[in-house]
């Protein structure tokens, strides 16, 4: 029996982790490994939320899990695309540094 | 306290411990090697949440997928670690201060608005999950399926914008 509450906490923590790396963090790749960590902490709240309604309504419910197969999806999408940016980046730049691309024009 | 809560705070104490892992190595493959284990300990979280399929979508999209792409980029660009150079040295510890109040206020809001009430408890042994991932293909065929249906265009459109970003550009002058 754990409760629902420890569940979002975690979530609220783990969300707070990868903000904070998006923050701080200087190397693009990480900047980017931070926002799927926020990414996972959001579906592990919507789980929750769809466990405690399960047991609330006493049947399975699966919309919360459809949520989260969606966000999952849309996350490999991000990856391909962000990668091969920060790919054309290097090639560019010969950095993935944050704070050195400061200019739009490559 | 139940053998539920230790797992649960076992668990949790490793999710935390893999974030901040990730946060803190210096190394980006550490940190890419830190992630994986983070999304591994999630799976088994969906698998207490009685949500067996997201678990094993999580390990082969996420942990599998994703974090092989991740550390195939990282050591293609040979970008592991970068020069220690500090533009703003204040940052770092306005960063800090501003991610502890949003975890204050994020938890606050959570727990007075969402107003999570309710114990948790592992899905019974007893049930079928073969039915349950059934049932949850059953509903993203019919109630989901136009979200279903943008989905696959959106990963066919995010499949050939990266095609297109790395492909070599001939010159036309």
């Amino acid at each position: 029996m754990v409760p629902i509450s420890y569940y979002i906490i975690l979530s609220a923590i783990l969300f707070t982790i990868g903000a904070l790396g998006v923050l701080v963090r200087r190397n693009a790749l990480i900047i980017f490994m931070s926002v799927e960590l926020m990414l996972n902490a959001a579906n592990l709240a919507f789980v929750a939320f769809s466990r405690a309604r399960e047991i609330a309504n006493g049947k399975p419910l699966f919309d919360g899990q459809i949520f989260v197969f969606f966000v999952i999806a849309v996350a490999a999408a991000e990856v391909a695309v962000g990668l091969a940016l920060i790919v054309e980046i290097f090639k560019s730049k010969r950095s993935i540094d944050v704070d050195q691309i400061s200019s739009l024009k490559g | 306290m139940t053998l539920d809560l230790i797992f649960f705070l076992i668990l949790s104490l490793i999710a935390v411990a893999t974030a901040l892992g990730m946060l803190l190595s210096r190394n980006a493959v550490y940190s890419a090697l830190f992630l994986v284990l983070n999304f591994v300990t999630v799976a088994v979280f969906y698998l207490l949440l009685g949500a067996p399929f997201i678990a094993m979508a999580q390990i082969t999209v996420y942990a599998g997928a994703i974090m092989v792409l991740f550390l195939f980029v990282i050591m293609l660009l040979g970008a592991e670690a970068l020069p220690a150079t500090q533009v703003l040295p204040w940052q770092k510890y306005l960063a800090g201060g501003l991610a502890a109040v949003l975890a204050v206020e994020a938890t606050f809001i959570f727990l007075t608005r969402a107003r999570p009430a309710g114990e948790i408890t592992p899905p019974d042994a007893s049930i079928n999950t073969i039915t349950n991932i059934r049932e949850l293909g059953d509903m993203l065929f019919t109630k989901y399926l136009l979200p279903f249906e943008v989905t696959s265009i959106l990963l066919l459109v995010a499949m050939v914008g990266a095609i297109v970003l790395i492909r070599k550009e001939k010159r036309v002058h």
